[in-house]
């Protein structure tokens, strides 16, 4: 009888592990929708430090961009969770700068524009040996300016599942219109230059404690080919009008760190500092925190402040201040030196059972921030994120 | 400003030379506080168009796990 109830007992054990294997790789072998993201922002600019006019002129600009990014899963054959992302985002903007391409029109065809940027990405994550494969391509495309992408990292985990650390290769291939001001045009043949980005991206991250992670990266970036912008006018001291001119090589070395605090049950800390060097001379300390106060479980406020300050690149110099003697020579004040502030806040509401009625609306995020520049430029973003699972 | 710089510097710096030091083993079952969606060592998926603005106003990008190329910024 005893031997009857153990073999029982057994064979139901058996059955059942065999159901629940079945019910994992019934759901595990299926493509199935990991989520869906939604991403609308409003942004707006202004400053009179305008390159396209030399270093002054308006710098007014707003754009409208949605991007929708889709991320699908799929567990392999041998248990290997596969994502695959697609993306595509579409901009409208409109730039009161690039309308002084030609100074003469009060709306030429260079006022508004859009860019579209879709992409494609995959991973494949090995759980059991700690590793993760990536790839992706992407494109984008605007009137004067088109962009092809493709990356391929790989990231493997320590024995004790407490560290990661990750490679990264990227190459952008970019081709430039080679739209000059107005006055500088020989024709209307515009012709193209191109512009390559080859960058190898590390990052480790690490887990210290329950509450406590944090994340060391760094990137080495190197472009070549046509790095100035075609339209940007610079005046000499002696009123001479040129088109800006910059070296067709430049290396890049950013270094940065992340932290991010579980303080208490309801404040988190996430903090991010970054060191930026180049060969241009463009040194630059990046400071931010945010702090998102969960008001309950489902809801979400997260204050932030983002302090960035940089030095100018050598071959930068204000309106009328370059002379004859430079052999490379820009007024676009974003390789000036200056301070900038960052702030405002957002609020994310997730409830359990979905939004407006809507189950699989798990996430609403709205974010407001405010910008300075000590030269002058100031501007508003207003961001809304919505996320289905 | 510059000083502000160096102390926040040297304080990312010790913070990351402590934690170091003091790394514990946590178990899957104690992450709930690091699985946070919160808690992601990442940019969040709305920060996307300010990190575009941001590399394209500012004279230096990278070193965020996002992208290092492409696109324009040229208005």
């Amino acid at each position: 009888m005893k031997k009857i109830i153990i073999s029982a007992l057994a064979l139901l054990g058996m059955l059942n592990a065999k159901a629940q294997e079945n019910t994992n790789s019934g759901q595990s072998k299926k493509l199935t929708l990991d989520e869906a993201n939604l991403v609308s922002s409003y942004y707006h600019q202004d400053g009179n430090n305008s390159a396209v006019t030399g270093g002054v002129g308006t710098e007014k600009l707003t754009d409208i961009s949605n991007t929708i990014d889709v991320t699908m899963v799929k567990y392999d054959k041998k248990d290997r969770k596969n994502k695959f992302n697609f993306s595509v985002g579409i901009d409208h903007y409109t730039s009161a700068s690039s309308d002084m391409i030609d100074l003469k029109a009060n709306s030429s065809a260079s006022h508004a524009d859009n860019r579209i940027y879709p992409s494609l990405s995959w991973s494949r994550e090995n759980e059991s040996k700690g590793t993760t494969l990536t790839g992706g391509v992407m494109f984008s495309t605007e009137f004067d300016y088109q962009s092809y992408g493709a990356n391929i990292g790989f990231s493997q985990k320590t024995a004790n599942r407490m560290g990661e650390f990750t490679a990264k290769f990227q190459t952008y291939l970019d081709q430039v219109k080679l739209i000059a001001p107005i006055e500088l045009r020989a024709n209307d043949d515009y012709g193209t230059s191109g512009r390559n980005t080859f960058a190898l991206s590390l990052a480790y991250s690490q887990i210290i404690n329950r509450n406590f992670q944090i994340e060391l990266l760094g990137d080495a970036v190197q472009q070549t080919g046509y790095l100035s912008l075609p339209f940007h006018r610079v005046y000499f001291n002696d009123n001479s009008v040129h088109q800006e001119t910059l070296p067709d090589k430049r290396f890049k070395i950013p270094v940065g760190l992340r932290a991010n605090y579980f303080l208490g049950d309801k404040v988190i800390l996430r903090a991010y500092y970054r060191y930026y060097t180049d060969d241009w001379g463009l040194k630059s300390n990046t400071f931010s925190l945010e702090t998102p106060v969960k008001i309950s479980p489902f809801v979400s406020v997260s204050p932030f402040y983002r302090y960035y300050s940089q030095a100018a690149a050598k071959y930068f110099a204000p309106y009328q201040q370059h002379t004859a003697f430079d052999d490379f020579y820009t007024s676009n004040y974003d390789l000036s030196k200056f301070d900038s502030h960052f702030y405002g806040a957002g609020i994310r509401i997730s409830p359990k059972n979905g939004l407006f009625g809507v189950e699989r609306l798990n996430m609403l995020e709205i974010r407001y921030g405010h910008y300075t520049k000590s030269v002058g430029m100031k501007s508003d973003i207003i961001s809304l994120n919505l996320r289905f699972k | 400003m510059k000083n502000f710089i160096k102390i926040i510097t040297a304080i990312c710096l010790l913070i990351t030379i402590l934690s170091m030091q003091s790394c514990t083993t946590v178990k899957e079952y104690e992450k709930n506080k690091l699985n946070d969606s919160e808690m992601v060592l990442g940019n969040r998926v709305i920060e996307k168009t300010e990190l575009s603005f941001q590399s394209y106003r500012e004279g230096s990008s990278g070193a965020n796990a996002g992208k290092v190329g492409g696109g324009c910024g040229c208005n």
